[in-house]
């Protein structure tokens, strides 16, 4: 039985990766993994938290669970969007360097 | 119920064929009758018209056999809406079948009649189709007529009534793209419309008379409302009896709803004859005699019923003097005889009404059929001679009707264009004579009978003003029947075309023999002493036998013989040459002007009614309807005040002024406060990011410091 | 499913399968359009007569009733909620036989754009049906404005010349009345907490007060749509504009939406209202007979004149509903049904010969009869059933109107029935009018003229006769023989007279 500290660490560690991933590289395609990181250390944080309860309470609960799928399936659809808006991106500007896109300049 | 409940033997069953016989004959004709050869669609008509008075017969059999009893006979339901309980009931009785005989047996003659005449007569249309559209509305006319007289309320009286309008519509504008001359023409059409209008106008006082009965007695059954009249106040039956009269006025031809009968002499000879002239404008007087007990129930209707018929006699007898077309003539005279008959039935002779209603179907429908062979004599003659003279010219035009004579439009019906057909005719003239000495009621014709009996009621009922009107009508009666006589058949030819006429063919003059033997005969349906028809109309309505007045019949018939001998002293003693002006003319001077011009009864209302009618029409229409509500108000005033509203008052002022400066101020503060706020947005993705994590930081500090 | 398959809402909606269905059809296949039209409308005919088999005419009752919790929201209770009585059937029926009829009329004279006047033409099917069916009030709302929108494309893209502004009219027109109705549905809906039209009837508690306003509010909406003197000024106007097809639904069942809404609505919901206004509706409605009639006779413009005589024929409707007695507002739910048919008649074969001539200014014509002896019988029959001839269904409906009208008590004097019956010499007077100037007479110069541009007028072709033939039977059914459809309607006519409190 692994202690849910450990989750906890780990999850928050993943999220800083990925939080200093988005900040720091200017590759679009990196960033997308890193938003994808942080997605995914927040679903960790989650399951760790539905077996602790479920653990504490003794009885079978699930919404943390359900929460993932959500958040994979959100994820999934949101990588479609995002690739596709990567691949247009491209198509016109040759480049998918983020600073290259700033074109909402005010 | 009140009559017999008990099953009737006798032939009862079959009465609803009276109306459906003609049906199937003219659903025959339309479907199949465009194979059919003309002789095929007129039998065919014609049988079925006759199986209508075969049954009718049968009735009458059976209804004598049975012992007279009202028999009714259910047929359909038609409506059932809360108290309202109308079915199609057939009743046959002893008036009913009287009048199924007259309308059948004379109807059948007619259509025997009508093959000889529209055989020729679509000829000299040129339209042969027609010959078929012809006889499918004389068959309606036969089923509308049976329904009329066989209903046993006064709905289904009043369907039919409608009914024989619509055939009286379509046959008077039988001919409907031309005149009566042949020339192309609204004259016939509008005749036709004429008819059907003022017939509504009748229409609409019956079903006034209609409605005021259902609400007062709760029926329209005839003996149910005879049953519950007793009971009711007299107001109430004079104003059902009232209102049921301008009906009258209107299908019989009374004043003052008969201005469309002369006109209706726009249709087919046979159609004159058979439904102006012997069946449908008598359905007034069956009118007020099958209502008998009402108007026996309010004597100061009666004395204006009465009036109504005895005036109108005299007014259109004075009319018919100074016309010049045959069957113009035979019109008025028809309104006249129809005004002896609602004069008689006004004041309760009802015997002596039917009885003139039956005789004058004979002699009338006589009368109009001879004068279509006349009419039609003249044409041959015409056509006869068009052909002579453009095979003199060596022309070898083909007979076209309009290519005769491009300079001169021959009237065959106009009475100066005759003369001298006594020679050229015959059958017809003796035809003729036999109906005009039945009309002026000479002895021992039917119509001295059945004139006599409602001269002699007038007096025994006390009405001695009708009674007067009565007798000078009949004066005029035997006046201008001698007039015609004279002018038509006696001195010589006024025109070419009646020195060539022709006579008619078997099958029209072997009906009309009919029709004269039953003119010569009638009388014997009620002859003083034997009162057959009284007895046979006792079961059905309280009637009292008619006394032979020696000194009445005396009276009348010197009255008729004086005319007929004034008539002679004034047109036969020295004939009418062509061109020359009625000798009439000078003597009565300006009364002969009213006489000639109908006393200019059209023109009145033409200025009184249709003028005003057409005027406000147009003026509702142009100006109230179109110019002021729905271009002035709704077009300039609403949507115009609209329009000025939004543009004018909200778009300029309020919006422009009010609202658009304080929306620029609003942009132009937005607009320096972005300016400022711009520079945040770099376009740079991570630096958004960060101002999240930032922002995120910020409130889970706050969160966890709280 | 259940839900889709309950009969009143297939019969509602069942139209809508076509519009799917001519959504994946081609615009430039136009017979594949027609004929598909044609039948999601033959289908929707059949299932009315389904749904007739199913009707129990002796139960006064809502039937074949399909009710379901909509928007429960805050205290409102909408419900989606169809029913049909003897109040309802028959324009129902006859909503569902005017629509293939009126796609037939179409087929040569509707070239442009099909697909999207089909279009159009279903979901106005699905409107009117809608109107007739629904028995809460939001939902009645919402049908009753959603028919405004495919005729209003109706009129403004395949009308005549001033087409936009006949759509636009008869639009705004429309909305005005209905902005009161709504407004008085709102009030009824949170006074009584439903908006179901049988419930609000059984609490039957608005105070006598408000009830006068409520029914001013709702006669507002339903006399403009009928049209009531003098709410028609836009009536001619669209008439004049629709294509023929939007004539006859116009005039078949638009108009009866107005008369429909009156019997369901006004006297049920504002009984002591509806009582006292009697008088006053009875007076308009016949200024309307008398004022239509005489405005009908002056038109030069045939199609103009059939319009007018609408406003006449439904003085008559009116008159007979207010006269609160059961041959009258028997009379009138029947003679809705006769105007539809004789009115549609007249359009569609006004249109027949229009797509031939191009003219409707009936001094050109003259003597057609001679030239179409079909046509020209057919418009006789159908005129004579438009002036009441007894026989034709007209007479059977003016006839037991003016009788009730006659006696009624809530009208209080049988003056109006007397100048109403003059109405009906002044039908005659305008009808033989316009079938004298057209078929009678001399040859017009319009016959001389269309054989210039051809092979000159003919008669009715096949297409043509099965349009006008199946409205002929009925004509001479409803006339002959009216027992079936006064029986269809009596005992709900009963229950509703029996619901007013007449003096």
């Amino acid at each position: 039985m692994i202690p849910i500290n450990y989750y906890i660490i780990l999850s928050a560690v993943l999220f800083t990766i990925g939080t200093l991933g988005v900040l720091t590289r200017r590759n679009a395609l990196i960033i997308f993994m890193s938003v994808e990181l942080m997605l995914n250390a927040a679903n960790l944080a989650f399951v760790a938290f539905a077996r602790a309860r479920e653990i504490a309470t003794g009885q079978p609960l699930f919404d943390g669970q359900i929460f993932v799928f959500f958040v994979i399936a959100v994820a999934a659809a949101e990588v479609a969007v995002g690739l596709a808006l990567i691949v247009e991106i491209f198509k016109s500007k040759r480049s998918i360097d983020v600073d290259q896109m700033s074109s909402m300049k005010g | 119920m009140l009559f017999s409940e008990a099953t009737p033997s006798g032939f009862f069953f079959l009465a609803p064929w009276l109306v459906f016989a003609p049906v199937i004959g003219l659903l025959i004709n339309i479907i199949f009758g465009g194979r059919f050869s003309e002789k095929v669609i007129g039998t065919v008509a014609s049988l079925a018209s006759g199986a209508s008075f075969i049954v009718s017969v049968l009735l009458a059999w059976s209804l004598a056999a049975g012992g007279g009893h009202a028999v009714s006979v259910p047929f359909a339901e038609w409506m059932h809406i809360g108290s309202l309980e109308l079915d199609w009931t057939f009743r046959v009785d002893s008036l009913s079948t009287t009048m199924m005989l007259v309308v059948s047996g004379v109807g059948t003659l007619i259509h025997i009649y009508a093959i000889g005449y529209m055989h020729e007569d679509v000829r000299f249309k040129n339209d042969l189709g027609r010959f078929r559209r012809f006889f499918v509305f004389l068959n309606l006319f036969i089923a509308a007529m049976m329904i009329l007289v066989s209903g046993d309320s006064y709905l289904m009286l009043f369907v039919g009534w409608e009914g024989v309008g619509l055939c009286s519509f379509l046959l008077i504008g039988f001919w409907y793209e031309m005149d009566t001359l042949g020339r192309p023409s609204w004259a016939n059409s509008n005749a036709g419309n004429k008819a059907f209008i003022t017939n509504r106008v009748g229409d609409f006082g019956f079903l006034i008379a209609g409605f005021i009965m259902f609400w007062a007695f709760g029926s329209f059954q005839f003996d149910e409302v005879f049953e519950a009249a007793r009971t009711v106040a007299p107001g109430i039956i004079v104003a059902i009896t009232l209102f049921m009269l301008i009906g009258v006025a209107g299908k019989s031809a009374q004043i003052p709803l008969y201005v469309w009968l002369p006109d209706a002499m726009a249709g087919p000879t046979p159609v004159s004859a058979l439904i102006h002239a012997a069946t449908m404008v008598t359905a007034g007087v069956y009118l007020v005699t099958r209502s008998a007990e009402l108007y026996m129930l309010v004597p100061q209707a009666q004395y204006i019923v009465a009036m109504t018929g005895a005036v109108t006699a005299l007014f259109a007898a004075t009319i018919a003097v100074g016309q010049y077309d045959i069957k113009k003539v035979l019109a008025y005279s028809t309104i006249s005889q129809l005004g002896f008959m609602v004069a008689a039935v006004g004041m309760g002779a009802f015997v002596a009404g039917m009885f003139h209603l039956v005789t004058h179907a004979f002699f009338k429908a006589l009368l109009f059929l001879s004068a279509g062979s006349v009419i039609l004599g003249l044409e041959r003659g015409h056509h006869h001679l068009a052909h002579a003279q453009h095979d003199d010219h060596g022309k070898g035009r083909k007979g076209k009707k309009d290519s005769h004579h491009e300079d001169e439009v021959f009237d065959p019906g106009d009475m100066r264009n005759m003369g001298g057909l006594r020679k050229t005719m015959p059958v017809t003239f003796w035809l003729y004579m036999i109906g005009t000495l039945a009309l002026a009621g000479i002895f021992p014709f039917a119509g001295f009978w059945s004139k006599d009996e409602i001269l002699a009621d007038a007096l025994k009922e006390g009405f001695t003003g009708v009674y007067w009107l009565l007798s000078i009508a009949a004066f005029f009666t035997a006046f201008y029947m001698g007039r015609q006589i004279w002018m038509v058949f006696f001195g010589e030819a006024r025109h070419e075309a009646a020195a060539h006429a022709e006579e008619s063919p078997r099958v029209m003059t072997v009906p009309l023999m009919v029709l004269a033997f039953l003119s010569v005969v009638g009388g014997a349906l009620n002859l003083p002493g034997m009162h057959t028809l009284t007895l046979w109309l006792e079961h059905t309505i309280e009637v009292h036998a008619g006394e032979f007045v020696m000194s009445v019949a005396v009276i009348s018939t010197l009255l008729a013989l004086a005319a007929i001998l004034l008539s002679w002293f004034i047109y036969g003693r020295d004939p009418l040459k062509a061109g020359q002006p009625d000798p009439l003319k000078k003597p009565l001077g300006f009364l002969f002007t009213g006489m000639e011009n109908k006393w200019f009864v059209d023109e009145g209302y033409f200025a009184i009614v249709i003028g005003p009618f057409k005027r406000i029409s147009q003026f509702l229409a142009d100006v109230i309807d179109w110019r002021f509500w729905h271009d002035f108000v709704h077009d300039t005033v609403i949507a115009g005040a609209y329009n000025w509203f939004s543009n004018i008052a909200l778009n300029r002022y309020a919006d422009q002024q009010g609202i658009d400066a304080f929306a620029n101020w609003l942009g132009s503060a937005t607009k320096s406060l972005s300016a400022t706020m711009r520079r945040v947005q770099n376009g740079f993705v991570r630096s958004y990011a960060l101002s999240v994590l930032l922002g995120v930081v910020l409130i889970v500090g706050y969160l966890i410091l709280k | 499913m259940e839900f889709l398959l309950q009969p009143l809402t297939l019969l509602t909606f069942f139209p809508l399968v076509g519009v799917l269905v001519l959504l994946f059809i081609p615009s430039d296949n136009k017979n594949a359009l027609r004929w598909t039209a044609l039948g999601a409308s033959l289908v929707t005919f059949g299932i009315s007569l389904w749904v007739l088999a199913q009707f129990n005419a002796s139960n006064v009752d809502l039937q074949l009733v399909a009710r379901y919790d909509w928007i429960t929201v805050a205290g409102w209770n909408i419900q989606y909620f169809l029913g049909l009585d003897g109040l309802s059937i028959l324009l129902v029926l006859l909503t569902a036989f005017l629509a293939p009829i009126s796609i037939l009329s179409t087929w040569t004279a509707v070239e442009e754009r099909v697909k999207d006047f089909m279009l159009f033409f279903l979901l106005l099917e699905v409107g009117m049906m809608g109107v007739f069916l629904a028995q809460d009030l939001f939902l009645f709302y919402i049908f009753w404005e959603f028919t405004l929108v495919p005729m209003y494309f109706l009129i403004g893209i395949w009308g005549g010349p001033r087409r936009i502004y006949a759509a636009v009219k008869f639009f705004l027109y429309t909305m005005a009345g209905s902005i009161l109705m709504l407004l008085a549905i709102l009030w009824l809906g949170i006074y009584g907490q439903t908006f179901s039209v049988p419930d609000l009837i059984a609490q039957a508690n608005v105070p006598a007060n408000i009830q006068w306003w409520l029914f001013l509010a709702f006669a507002a909406a339903f006399a403009i749509k009928v049209p009531m003197w003098p709410l028609h000024s836009w009536l001619p106007d669209a008439h004049v504009e629709a294509p023929t097809a939007g004539s006859v639904i116009l005039a078949g069942v638009l108009l009866k939406m107005g008369t429909y809404g009156f019997v369901r609505f006004n006297l049920p919901l504002f009984p002591e209202a509806s009582v006292r206004a009697a008088p006053w509706i009875a007076l308009l409605a016949t200024i309307g007979i008398l004022y239509g009639a005489m405005v009908s006779y002056a038109q030069k413009d045939v199609k103009k004149l059939v319009a007018y005589s609408s406003v006449s024929h439904l003085g008559f409707v009116m008159l007979g509903l207010f006269a609160m007695n059961e041959q009258g507002v028997a009379g009138a739910i029947l003679q809705m049904i006769n105007h539809g048919l004789s009115t549609g008649a007249l359009f569609l074969l006004v249109g027949m010969i229009y797509e031939q001539t191009h003219t409707r200014e009936m001094k050109v014509y003259g003597g057609l009869w001679k030239i179409t002896p079909v046509f020209g019988s057919i418009m006789l029959i159908v005129s004579l059933s438009s002036m009441g001839l007894p026989g034709l269904n007209g007479f059977v409906g003016e006839f037991t109107i003016l009788l009730g009208a006659f006696g009624s008590k809530s009208i209080g004097t049988n003056v109006y029935a007397i100048l109403s019956a003059l109405g009906v010499i002044m039908a005659a007077v305008y009808i033989l009018y316009m079938f004298q100037k057209m078929f009678l007479g001399p040859q017009g110069e319009i016959v001389d003229e269309v054989k210039k541009h051809g092979h000159g007028i003919r008669d009715l072709n096949l297409r043509e006769l099965v349009t006008i033939v199946p409205i002929l039977i009925f004509i001479f059914w409803i006339g002959l023989y009216p027992k079936p459809f006064f029986d269809l309607m009596a005992p709900a006519v009963a229950h509703l007279v029996g619901m007013l409190p007449i003096p």
